[in-house]
Formats: C-alpha cells, sequence, structure tokens
C-alpha cells in the first residue's frame, strides 16, 4: 500500500467545546520541583565581581581571545584560561528585541527590551545577555553605545540583577 | 567507509493538530503501524527501534523513550532514544541509520512523537530552561527572545525587510493546504496577513512563527539487500551530518548558522555532493520561523549569504520553482510537533522521490533532496541527503 492512496489519515483535533461540553478527561498534575544551582568557579567569581559594581572576563592568550561571560577552561582550544580581565561597563547592542508577550503569552503594553550587548574590551567583541531602560523604544537600534546601571551598593546581591539594566550612552 | 547502503522503505504519519484526543503512545502507535503497514512490514521483522521525543518536562513524564516504547513497537527489543532538541527530528533517523549502516541491524523502525499541549498553560515553561540558570534566567528571558534577537542580526547584517521573510511564512502556509495532514495550512494567506498579525518580540509576528502542536511520525530503515525485497522503489540515506555550536551564545555571531554548514559539508562529502545547488533538487531545511528556512538555505550552502530572501522573492523557493523549498508547508503550515515535525521533513522527502506525494508533488522527477533540523541554543544542525 502506497502512503499516497491514503485517504484519512489518523489523530483527532480536540477544540475548545470539546471541554467545556466534557465530552473528553483529562487529568491536571502540577509539578513540586525546587532547585539551588551552584555558581561554580568561573560565576562565581563573575557575581562576586557583579556585587563590587564590576564586570570581569576571561582571557585565552593561545586563541587570543578575551571572552565573557567568565569561564574556566577555553572551549575553542579545551586549555585551563590564562587570566581574569576587568571590563568596562559599557558596550555596544549587537542585537534587540522588542518583547510584548511574557512566557504564557499574557500581552505586556509597555515591551522589555532584551539585548546582546557586546562588552567593550572583549576580543573578538562578545556579548552578553541583558535588558534595556532609559530609551524609547523605538529609538533602539543596533550598534548603539550602552552603560551599564547599577543598583545601589547596599542592594546589591551578587547577581545578574545587580544590573538594572543598560541604557545609552549620554554624549558630553 | 566499510559502511552498508541503508534505505527508507516506508513511512506513515498522523494529522498534526493543536490538542490530540490520543496519547503520546497511541499517536507513536498510529504513525508506527502505518509506516510498517506502507511497506507490508510486520512488527516481527523489524530488528531495532529508535525514538526521538523532547524532553521529558514537555510531557511531565519521567523516562519519557520508555513510556513511549510500546506505542512505538519497542516491545523486547533493542530501543534507544535520542534527543537534540529541535534537531532530534532528522538526528533520529540517522541514529537509525547507523543502526543499519554499521551492520549490527538489518531493519530499523524510527519513530518521532510530539505532545506539546500537555504543558500547561504554555509549553514554553519547558522551553524556558534551556537559558543559563544564573546569567541568563533571572532576567525572566523567554523563548520568543532568542529568535527575535536572531533575526534581527539577521535582518540588519544583510538589510532585509520583514516583506522579504514573511514570503516564506506565506509560501509555506500555502504549500501545506495541499498536505492532508496539515494544522495551518491556507491557500488565501496574503503578505499583507502576516506583516498585520499580532507583534510578539519584535520583529517576530505571530503568522512569523509556527503552532504548537499534536503529532508522530515512523519511516522504516533497511539495509540494502533487504531494502530491495521490500519495495522497487527505496530511497537511499546518502549522507548524513550533525554539528553542535557553544551553549555561549551571545558570544556568536547569529547572523549565519555555521554548525548548519558544518553538518552540511558532513553530509555532502558523505554523498559526493560537490555542487549542492546542482545536486540538490528538493530542500526541507527547518522553517520553525519564517526566517529560519531563510537562514538555513544559506548553511546548507543552497545560496549565498544573505541572498535566500531574494530567491524567495524570484519563485525559485516555489513547488515549482528551480528549487522547491518545504514543498510540505514545513513547520509554518504543517505544524511543529517538535521532533515529529523534523521527521515528517524526511517523510516528505520519502514520498516526493517516490512519486508519492499527490498534490504536492514537485514537478520534473527530483532525484535528490536534502532535509534540516536546528534547535538547542540555536546551536545544532541536523541533516540528511536521500536519493533515488
Ligand atoms: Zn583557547
Amino acid at each position: 500500500m502506497m502512503t499516497a492512496q491514503i485517504k484519512e489519515f489518523p489523530g483527532v483535533g480536540l477544540r475548545e467545546s470539546d471541554f467545556e461540553q466534557r465530552k473528553v478527561l483529562y487529568t491536571e498534575w502540577v509539578p513540586n520541583a525546587r532547585y539551588a544551582w551552584d555558581a561554580g568557579v568561573a560565576i562565581g567569581r563573575y557575581l562576586a565581581e557583579l556585587k563590587e559594581g564590576r564586570l570581569i572576563g576571561v582571557r585565552c592568550r593561545h586563541c587570543r581571545r578575551t571572552v565573557i561571560p567568565p569561564r574556566v577552561f577555553c572551549e575553542w582550544c579545551f586549555r585551563p584560561m590564562d587570566e581574569w580581565v576587568p571590563l568596562p561597563d559599557t558596550g555596544t547592542v549587537n542585537t534587540f528585541s522588542l518583547c510584548y508577550v511574557t512566557w504564557d503569552m499574557r500581552r505586556l503594553t509597555e515591551p522589555e527590551i532584551p539585548a546582546v550587548i557586546d562588552i567593550d574590551g572583549t576580543h573578538p567583541p562578545v556579548g552578553i545577555l541583558h535588558l534595556l531602560g532609559e530609551v524609547e523604544p523605538q529609538a533602539v537600534q543596533i550598534g548603539m553605545r550602552v552603560q551599564a546601571v547599577w543598583k545601589p551598593p547596599e542592594e546589591r546581591t551578587g547577581s545578574i540583577l545587580d544590573i538594572r539594566y543598560f541604557r545609552p550612552v549620554r554624549e558630553g | 567507509m566499510g559502511m552498508r547502503k541503508v534505505a527508507v522503505v516506508g513511512a506513515g504519519m498522523t494529522k498534526f493538530v493543536r490538542r490530540a484526543l490520543e496519547t503520546g503512545k497511541e499517536l507513536a502507535f498510529e504513525a508506527a503501524k502505518m509506516a510498517l503497514d506502507s511497506c507490508e512490514l510486520t512488527l516481527q521483522q523489524v530488528d531495532c527501534v529508535v525514538h526521538g521525543t523532547a524532553p521529558d518536562a514537555f510531557d511531565g513524564v519521567h523516562m519519557k523513550g520508555e513510556y513511549l516504547a510500546d506505542g512505538s513497537g519497542a516491545w523486547r527489543k533493542p530501543y534507544t532514544r535520542c534527543y537534540v532538541g529541535g534537531g532530534t527530528g532528522v538526528f533520529a533517523p540517522i541514529h537509525g541509520w547507523y543502526h543499519v549502516a554499521s551492520g549490527l541491524f538489518d531493519i530499523c523502525l524510527v519513530v518521532c512523537e510530539e505532545k506539546m499541549s500537555s504543558c500547561q498553560p504554555h509549553p514554553q515553561g519547558a522551553f524556558l530552561t534551556i537559558f543559563d540558570h544564573t546569567t541568563e534566567r533571572p532576567l525572566g528571558p523567554n523563548l520568543l527572545w532568542i529568535f527575535a534577537l536572531e533575526m534581527n542580526r539577521y535582518m540588519h547584517t544583510y538589510g532585509l525587510s520583514k516583506r522579504d521573510i514573511a514570503l516564506v511564512s506565506v509560501k509555506n502556509k500555502r504549500n501545506a493546504a495541499d498536505h492532508p495532514c496539515s494544522l495551518l495550512g491556507d491557500r488565501e494567506i496574503t503578505v499583507e496577513d502576516v506583516l498585520n498579525s499580532e507583534v510578539l518580540a519584535w520583529p517576530v509576528q505571530r503568522l512569523d512563527v509556527s503552532p504548537v502542536t499534536d503529532g508522530a511520525v515512523a519511516v522504516v530503515l533497511a539495509a540494502e539487500h533487504v531494502a530491495r525485497r521490500i519495495t522497487d522503489k527505496p530511497v537511499w540515506i546518502e549522507g548524513v551530518g550533525w554539528n553542535l555550536d557553544t551553549t555561549y551564545w551571545t558570544n556568536r555571531d547569529l547572523c549565519y548558522p555555521r554548525y548548519v554548514e558544518n553538518a552540511a559539508r558532513m553530509a555532502y562529502e558523505m554523498a559526493g555532493i560537490s555542487e549542492p545547488r546542482k545536486q540538490i533538487h528538493i530542500a526541507e531545511p527547518y522553517d520553525p520561523f519564517d526566517y529560519k528556512e531563510l537562514h538555513h538555505l544559506e548553511g546548507l550552502l543552497l545560496f549565498d549569504r544573505g541572498k535566500a530572501p531574494e530567491a524567495t522573492a524570484l519563485g525559485i523557493t516555489q513547488r515549482d520553482g528551480d528549487l522547491p523549498v518545504c514543498p510540505s508547508g514545513g513547520l509554518l503550515g504543517v505544524g511543529n510537533p517538535i521532533a515529529a515535525a523534523g521527521l515528517m521533513k524526511v517523510a516528505e522527502l520519502f514520498w516526493q522521490l517516490r512519486g508519492e506525494a499527490g498534490a504536492r508533488q514537485v514537478p520534473g522527477q527530483p532525484r535528490r533532496g536534502v532535509a534540516q533540523a536546528w534547535g538547542d541554543l540555536m546551536q545544532v544542525g541536523t541533516v540528511i541527503v536521500m536519493g533515488v
């Protein structure tokens, strides 16, 4: 039998009304799963530096690159990284989105603006994921220069959220 | 390399629907039974079974591969489940291929099942865990972010407009109108419909995206000496490739999928393809979002970087164009039950290369096609080349 000759394929699609009219039965369950993730060596140092209001990366001399977020090994040449490199908290928008929905598809009136921000001092330029703020959504552009806006020292906990967001660099 | 030739000799699939009455096991059974029936084999003749499906978190079922084993025909057989994110649907037949190419087994049943509707209120709740738990998840990301960020980078790098990209969605949803299993086939859809659809995460709009879907697909693989007894129209697996880039995704240039190119080069070399643009007659690249089809056509070396949109606008990728792309209707049109969607592309090549695709049949008796899937943190490429 050739599949091309099959008139009716199996599978029954359900509609909302099937549930409203209780035509189908189902079971629900809510998982009870909680996790605590250890930061590890490299990201542990990264978080400690964030708490002090600083960004830090790592350099591989063999591959001649400086990257962020830090890692203990270079995944290219598979050697330990050579040194820690303090980095400025400025960078360039590599790409961004204006996001009008939450993860469960509820609408937002004001968009969130996630961006990949290439951090100054990395080589070749590489970025981190963060949010943009203090900017009109329609004014955001790829290539825009931005700077971190930090929480005050007493509010920092050693988290990526110690940076509230990145905002456009103000000239002059 | 001392490997045996392997053919696809049968295929089957369920309808792709938003929420199926059937359980995952039942969907897997329907697709697997149809695949066996299509080549007049019984389960007793199957030496081993391979399954592909998304992570356990989607279904809330731990050891989901084991849960699905009975429905996949794996009772008391050598059975493995493989998983490489969204790339799974094309990786599963590769996994089956090396079972047979190695000489270990003669006949392998490959089944991919996905029931995304179980995860409430939205399967994104499970998807979210792909982001780094310490450096990214506290920012409250959702899955659309990475697609929007990649699409924007792609558009910016090559100076593309939303209209250039929307043409893919229109083509695939129209193609899917001819697929008997499609969820979102629409013969009447226009570019304006896509451009006017709800903005989700700019530049991604509602009709740029494939739907959450339930469904299953299965294919039967056989070693050469067995394949020729089963059918007079075996479709050979001529080349396979797979490749993974770094999870430090913010350290990559998102405008080009290098890992897809690496996977394609591996598959083309095995298939003896030196000029893919001349030697590939049909392409089924992974299209969960419209820009992804373009991205992947470039990674598959079928068009120059940034040039796939122009080819789309010229009609080259239409079903009757010089290089038909997603004649099935793709994920955008047929639907996107993750692993099953990838295997649907392999099944489509099987039907197209045998001239059995009915209303979807590409003209001109195509002799070779490529299918590709993609996934994880925008980092995995899986590629299969099939020919007659
Ligand atoms: Zn290195």
